[in-house]
């Protein structure tokens, strides 16, 4: 594997592009990480300022504008709910698919993915007419249901096509030795499946934080997320670039640094399994 | 033993099947119904069966024609330009450099950003015709900044997702990459193929799948590319940046009119169900 240095000039051509494009893509991140400590004078100022003090005076604005840690909790409670929950209905199924292959359950896979394909946008009508006929508009129950169902494909198919990678020797042999459902599951399946477990629900809790389309339909003042939140800055007023980049950086933050740690295990999710 | 065999299963796959069919189903009748009758959120006294009606009003409004254009050129650009470019970069840092791992987390970081956080931080920060990133660097090099959002809105709703789909594609090159084999290579260099040759008959091909894998969950993805536009153009100007999703909104959240609303929403439906149809049989070939 180790290639002999015979190119140091083709390595530093590489490293220097790597880093340039690297760079140039993560650009805009970065400047909102900068604009975020910055007075909004400073903000909009023509030539961009490069070297300033920082100040948290924005975070501080932030905060008093609008309650965001009310919109923080509702991002946490939708999602780490939602996740768990589709966890509990989803895992079984990948169990059932993966450990009692019938001459269906491909069919049953595809459907699911089918269901996927429908584009959210084909439900808007009935599931807002829904909502507010069951007085789940703008309650964090209405998003954990909607944001459940909406993730509960992609967690079938990411925990099926990890189970599936499970010797069915293991469960056989303690099935054998006279070990119920309930302690194959918990002994067995548990220790071996964590894995992609933790995958599945870390890709859930990716993609509900994220999630934009039913919470800004679905919610607002009351259950909010931190993206609807966000979303309230569209129309300008005034000098709002600082408060704006504070507000969009703690609502980014804590997910992407979880996504950090978890890149890998995202791509194996988001693939279902076939780019290893 | 054997009939505990099949009732297990069942009732294992019960919860997940019966909810998501209802979640495919109720909405689905409701669709259908809501597109057949005349249905106003805001004026209930109007009523009654419309028959086509909404489907001639979604059909042969103007809106309609440039929404279904815009969603394929939305689709099309972005696919494209991520599956290029994605390519590109994950050869690039496919070798050890100095600094790769830190590469890695910076290349994969705007996936995580969410749509809205996106679309404000490009629509004020960067293409802001005055104040912007662009404006100051188009200033730079002598040339007349350009008002991205109202000149060419279509175009800069397809940067924004582009810059946030691009990270996922790369991160499915470089692991699909990974799985090369490296003997096979080194062996073609030794017989003389030169770089160009080594991608067009060794490379590309090995990534075949993953290509097909990146092209269909963007589909997914991005046929309801939704949050994007309303948070930056709204659609406009005109319907210079209108897709389906959003018009689909527009009539039921905006005009109230949710019989309209609903006629749409089937249409979505239909086009979606093509869309999956090839993709289904596309990844049903891949996963084995």
């Amino acid at each position: 594997m180790a290639r002999p240095r015979k190119f140091p000039l083709a390595l530093i051509v590489r490293t220097l592009a790597a880093w340039s494009v690297t760079l140039l893509l993560f650009f805009p991140l970065a400047w909102l990480i900068l604009t975020a400590f910055k007075t909004e004078l400073q903000a909009i100022a023509v030539p961009p300022e490069l070297i300033f003090s920082p100040t948290l005076e924005s975070f501080r604005e932030v905060e008093e504008r609008s309650d965001y840690l009310l919109y923080a909790q509702n991002s946490v409670v939708t999602s780490v709910v939602s996740t768990l929950l589709g966890l509990l209905i989803a895992a079984p199924a990948a169990y059932a698919m993966a450990f009692f292959k019938g001459p269906r359950t491909k069919d049953i896979l595809m459907w699911m993915l089918s269901t996927k394909m429908m584009p959210a946008v084909g439900a808007l009508v009935p599931i807002y007419v829904l909502a507010q006929k069951s007085h789940l508009l703008d309650t964090q129950l209405g998003l954990i249901i909607v944001f459940t169902l909406s993730n509960l494909p992609i967690m079938v198919w990411m925990l099926y096509s990890q189970f599936k990678d499970i010797p069915h020797e293991i469960l056989e042999a303690a099935r054998m030795d006279g070990a119920t459902l309930w302690q194959e599951a918990r002994l067995v399946l548990l220790p071996l499946g964590m894995g992609g477990l933790a995958a599945t629900g870390l890709l859930c809790l990716v993609l509900s934080w994220n999630e934009a389309f039913w919470s800004l339909n679905l919610s607002s003042a009351k259950a909010g997320t931190l993206a609807t939140l966000i979303a309230s800055y569209s129309s300008p007023e005034g000098l709002f670039w600082a408060k704006l980049s504070a507000a969009s950086l703690m609502a980014i933050a804590p997910i992407v640094v979880f996504g950090w740690f978890s890149q890998k295990q995202l791509v194996q999710g988001l693939t279902f399994g076939a780019v290893k | 033993m054997n009939t505990k065999h099949k009732l297990l299963p069942r009732l294992l796959l019960a919860p997940a099947v019966g909810t998501l069919f209802l979640w495919m189903i109720v909405p689905l009748v409701m669709t259908i119904y809501f597109s057949l009758i005349r249905f106003n959120l805001m004026q209930p006294d109007v009523a009654g069966f419309a028959g086509i009606e909404n489907f001639e009003y979604f059909l042969t409004d103007p809106s309609f024609g440039a929404a279904v254009l815009n969603t394929c050129l939305l689709l099309g650009s972005v696919i494209v330009a991520t599956v290029v470019l994605g390519v590109a970069i994950a050869l690039l840092i496919d070798e050890p450099f100095p600094g790769r791992g830190l590469v890695r987390v910076l290349l994969i970081s705007p996936f995580f950003v969410m749509p809205t956080v996106n679309a404000l931080l490009w629509k004020h920060m960067m293409m802001n015709p005055i104040y912007g990133v662009l404006a100051q660097v188009w200033t730079f090099f002598g040339l007349q900044p350009v008002d991205w959002l109202t000149d060419f809105p279509l175009l800069s709703v397809i940067i924004m997702i582009t810059w946030q789909w691009l990270p996922f594609a790369t991160l499915i090159f470089m692991t699909a990459l990974q799985s090369l084999n490296r003997e096979q290579l080194e062996a073609a260099r030794m017989d003389g193929a030169n770089y160009l040759q080594q991608l067009r008959y060794m490379i590309l091909p090995h990534l075949g799948r993953s290509v097909a894998v990146v092209v269909m969950i963007e589909l997914i993805f991005l046929l309801s590319v939704f949050a994007e536009i309303f948070t930056t153009t709204g659609g406009g100007p005109g319907d210079a940046s209108t897709n389906v999703a959003f018009l689909i909104f527009k009539q039921a959240l905006l005009n109230f009119d949710a019989g309209v609303a609903s006629a749409g929403a089937l249409f979505a439906v239909v086009l979606a169900n093509i869309a999956a149809a090839f993709l289904i049989r596309m990844v049903g070939k891949n996963l084995e």
